[in-house]
């Protein structure tokens, strides 16, 4: 009776550790989902702008309103 | 600032193709790859009309979503854009895409595909601003210069607008409240004037 229960008491030990001999099966040449290019500088970070995000979203707000002719004739 | 994106208007739009002359002379687009084109429905027939596509710069890309490399990313500004070093030209994104926006160009006498092209709203790539890297591989940075991309500024009818989306949204609503619907947005009102006695159209009523 007791090498019975020793033998269970073992056989679910080792079942419940199966599980932890796996090995991740994850991609791990690519972080899936993630840019993987080279980074990008900013529209602003240049010699005209001098890092200026306002002073270039001004020049753009000017452009995109000379699309409008309503504004323009009145 | 908000997206940037593209709005065609199709009852402005001529077909006059100067939106994708632009874009290919701005850009220097090789021979067989068309970043924009017109598509015209009903063509010669009453209620023809046509629209200029491109890439949309979708706010979720299914080209981003399926590039088995993820050579795609989005920049601050809501422009979809792509690293030419990274993709391998497999075309999936050609097949995700619902505007045929991926280009791929014929890079060899058997047909294989080159590296995918595409509209980058004229902002250039992950190359330097304005060096001759960016140049060659993905064509002008306008937005870097602080202007827009050049087919819309280049299109006569102002039928293409190119910008922030909350901006160009607000132009187009303001433009189709003045001009009315129907046979107003011709212009036939204006040009041969109303007929006597007729009730102005009430709002809603079909012209």
């Amino acid at each position: 009776m007791r090498r019975l229960l020793i033998g269970t008491f073992i056989a679910v030990a080792a079942a419940s550790m199966a599980a932890c001999g796996e090995r991740p099966q994850e991609l791990t040449a690519q972080k899936s989902g993630k840019y993987q290019g080279k980074p990008d500088s900013q529209p602003w970070n240049n010699a005209q702008f001098n890092n200026n995000k306002g002073q270039w979203e001004a020049a753009l707000k000017s452009r995109n309103q000379n699309q409008n002719e309503y504004t323009r004739v009145e | 600032m908000a997206r940037m994106k593209f709005l065609c208007d199709a009852e402005r739009c001529i077909e006059c193709n100067g939106c994708v002359t632009a874009c290919k002379n701005e850009n220097e687009v090789p021979w067989g790859v068309n970043r924009r084109r017109v598509v015209t429905i009903n063509d010669g027939v009453p209620g023809e009309r046509s629209i200029s596509v491109a890439c949309m710069h979708c706010s979720d890309a299914p080209c981003m979503a399926v590039c088995p490399v993820d050579c795609f990313y989005r920049t601050e500004e809501g422009v979809v854009l792509h690293d030419k070093d990274l993709c391998i030209g497999c075309g999936y994104c050609f097949y995700a895409c619902p505007f045929g926006a991926p280009q791929f160009p014929q890079a060899g006498a058997f047909g294989l595909r080159g590296k995918m092209d595409k509209c980058t709203f004229c902002a250039g790539g992950p190359e330097k601003d304005h060096s001759p890297e960016e140049r060659v591989k993905y064509g002008r940075n306008r937005l870097a210069e602080g202007k827009l991309p050049a087919c819309a500024e280049m299109c006569s009818t102002k039928a293409l607008l190119a910008g922030d989306s909350d901006v160009i949204s607000d132009i187009y609503r303001q433009r189709v409240l003045k001009r009315g619907k129907g046979s107003e947005v011709w212009g036939w009102g204006t040009a041969y004037g109303k007929p006597e006695g007729k009730p102005a159209a009430q709002p809603g009523a079909k012209s």
